[in-house]
């Protein structure tokens, strides 16, 4: 049943937004490696009046096995108001939660009891299959006219194309393929979008048998995973450019456009350049009509002991940095950057977005470094920072430490672990602290690996604004 | 037209222009997007138009079919539609679906008129419409279908152009003064009182009949 006034979650616009309420609450992707034990979600305490904060007290198995839960995302958001379809008065209280490997896509009712969600609903691969004609599903994002949702794999064990499903708002289920006209677009990975701009921005990682058994160094190598963003019309549904970034720069994943209805440029980062390990972010923005792509941001690799490296590695005598994930904040001013392989979150100032400046730098983990948390000193620390989510206000930053279970076992081959830190933010100056008090890791996540976090309410990669 | 039925039109009208899914949001909307007050305004018009498409097909149908029949019949299926549609608007979670934001003057008029069309908005103007007297003396004759038509057409006129000074009053009102952060408190659940109010609609005109 619809409310009498609109979600109280729901923000016309960025700057509202960030004025938001704290979170209580973190939901986090825990996944089982082996498939012996169900995957679920976590329930972490972020409350820090509350005795529990900074644990996980709220734990939902799913009801299968396998799934390798990743990204998910909630049924409503902000741009519920958005005025050419408004429907303000539904809830955000679905997490959709897709299982990458098993093609299962999990629907989560949190409204009940938000510390313990109930599995409501469960859409078997076949579904997505017959309906959307895809498999392997990752990004979920709440749209105005239905849920999106980016998938990986083709159906029926095709390799792809990748592309978006459209789940119904209301019942959850697989309407159908997004793309009237998909160009050359064939792999795929991210997705989102300038909402009032009518603009769809996609990247790409690999095909499923490029990613489910580890990456491949031939493929790797040979230039062969994704290097290019696609830009569509949202609202024709058709492929309009497709930007490569030079085939060198291997995999372009997460896309975080500003916030600002009326700004059009948004960052992507590239996980490594096959020439010299490095890492990096690039700015896409107008450029006349067209789009183009600007290397905005360049992470080095790092010399090391090829004693010290795994396999994968020790032919390079060198750590990448390994950019996984980015986030931006709501006020679109500050840009995290994950480097998973050095063990370091970034933070930048991107109030000039074509000449970022760092502001922030925090070390936890790392192939080489091990950096320990400062609450468990003599802990080493294995996975880096790798998922990281900003609150709506932009002062607290939360990272988790698996990037997928095949690719974590190459990196960190003597065990990822789990574990999931938070930052404190400095937001006037920058800077980056680690919260002693907030470290949930090991057997807290009862031998899962971690994964997204979302935090209650809504947070900085969830909800897009129609008013600036 | 009596005084009565003319501000009834009205204050539908005004109903309708309050309602921020019937456009005045997505002149907002187009303002703050160009920085520029004459892309709201301008936006309005379009609006409007789509607006009026939308209620003259309903009203004008109904009331040249009423001056050729003159029964009751009209007002019972009429009724009937109105109650029908109202609970179907009141149970069902569906809401229109719409992705696209960079709307030409012609495909927002368009825009609006699906909206109107599909919350019903013309439908709502059927009491008013079934109970006014008849015009002429030449009622049950299909001649005279035009002329009634035409008593539709200035109801839904009369009905739009008070749909359009609230929808502008309102839009000019939350761009300069209010902001959009009046409407996380301000948009309580008015498409659950239009299907009421068309529910309302249908038993009036049932009751009379």
């Amino acid at each position: 049943m619809t409310r009498w006034t609109p979600d109280p979650t729901f923000y016309p616009s960025p700057s509202q937004a960030a004025t938001a309420p704290a979170e209580k609450l973190a939901y986090v992707a825990a996944f089982d490696r082996s498939a012996s034990r169900p995957d679920a979600i976590a329930v972490l305490d972020t409350d820090p009046d509350s005795p529990d904060y900074g644990r996980v007290v709220g734990w939902t198995d799913l009801p299968h096995l396998g799934d390798e839960v990743h990204h998910f995302g909630w049924n409503a958001c902000s741009n519920a108001l958005c005025p050419t379809a408004p429907h303000p008065h539904v809830e955000r209280r679905y997490l959709i939660v897709p299982g990458l490997r098993s093609s299962r896509i999990h629907v989560l009712d949190t409204k009940p009891d938000p510390r313990q969600p109930q599995v409501v609903k469960v859409i078997g691969p076949e579904e997505l299959s017959k309906r959307a004609g895809y498999s392997r599903p990752h990004t979920v994002h709440c749209g105005p006219d239905g849920i999106y949702l980016s998938a990986l794999g083709g159906a029926d064990g095709a390799e792809g194309p990748g592309g978006i499903a459209i789940l119904d708002h209301t019942t959850f289920d697989v309407r159908g393929a997004w793309e009237a006209d998909r160009g050359p677009q064939f792999l795929a990975y991210d997705v989102w979008w300038h909402l009032t701009q009518d603009v769809l921005v996609t990247s790409e990682w690999g095909t499923p048998s490029m990613i489910e058994d580890g990456i491949i160094g031939e493929l790797l190598l040979g230039r062969r995973y994704g290097h290019a963003i696609h830009f569509w019309d949202l609202a024709r549904r058709r492929h309009v450019q497709r930007v490569d970034l030079g085939d060198q720069y291997q995999m372009p994943l997460e896309l975080r456009p500003a916030h600002d209805p009326r700004k059009s440029y948004g960052f992507v980062g590239v996980v490594i350049s096959v020439e010299d390990l490095s890492a990096s972010v690039w700015l896409w923005h107008r450029d006349g009509d067209a789009w183009a792509v600007t290397k905005v941001i360049d992470i080095p690799a790092e010399p090391a002991d090829p004693a010290d490296l795994p396999d994968l590695l020790k032919p390079f005598g060198a750590v990448p940095p390994l950019v996984t994930d980015i986030d931006l904040s709501v006020d679109d001013r500050f840009l995290y950057v994950s480097c998973w392989g050095t063990g370091e979150l970034r933070q930048y100032d991107v109030s000039d977005p074509l000449h970022p400046v760092q502001t922030g730098s925090v070390h936890l983990g790392g192939i080489v470094r091990r950096t320990a948390h400062p609450s468990a000193p003599d802990e080493a620390l294995a996975g880096g920072p790798q998922m990281v989510e900003v609150s709506r206000d932009g002062r607290r930053v939360y990272v988790s430490n698996s990037l997928y279970g095949a690719w974590d076992d190459q990196f960190y081959p003597d065990g990822v672990g789990a574990w999931l830190a938070k930052l404190d933010v400095d937001v006037e100056a920058g800077g980056l602290t680690p919260d002693e008090r907030f470290f949930p890791h090991g057997e807290e996540f009862r031998g899962r690996r971690v994964h997204q976090t979302r935090l209650q309410g809504g947070d900085a990669s969830s909800d897009s604004y129609c008013f600036p | 037209m009596s005084v009565g039925t003319l501000a009834t039109l009205a204050a539908l009208g005004a109903f309708h222009g309050l309602n921020p899914a019937m456009g005045w949001l997505f002149a907002v909307a187009r303002g703050l997007q160009e920085r520029d007050r004459a892309a709201l305004l301008g936006a309005l018009p379009p609006i409007a138009a789509g607006h009026l498409a939308s209620v003259a097909i309903v009203a004008a149908l109904v009331t040249a079919t009423r001056s050729v029949t003159a029964s009751t019949a009209l007002a019972v299926v009429g009724g009937v539609l109105l109650v029908g549609f109202g609970l179907w608007r009141l149970l069902s979670e569906r809401h229109f679906r719409w992705a696209g934001m960079r709307l030409s003057s012609a495909q927002l008029a368009g825009w609006s008129f699906l909206m109107s069309s599909a919350h019903g908005a013309g439908l709502m103007l059927l009491p008013v419409l079934v109970a006014e007297p008849v015009s002429g003396g030449h009622s049950g004759h299909l001649a005279a279908a035009p002329v009634g038509a035409l008593t539709g057409l200035a109801a839904a006129g009369v009905h739009t152009v008070a749909m359009l000074g609230t929808a502008l009053v309102v839009a000019v009102l939350v761009y300069q003064v209010l902001g959009v952060g009046v409407l996380r408190r301000a948009w309580f659940n008015v498409d659950r009182l239009w299907a009421g109010v068309l529910v309302a609609a249908g038993l009036v005109t049932l009751i009379r009949a």
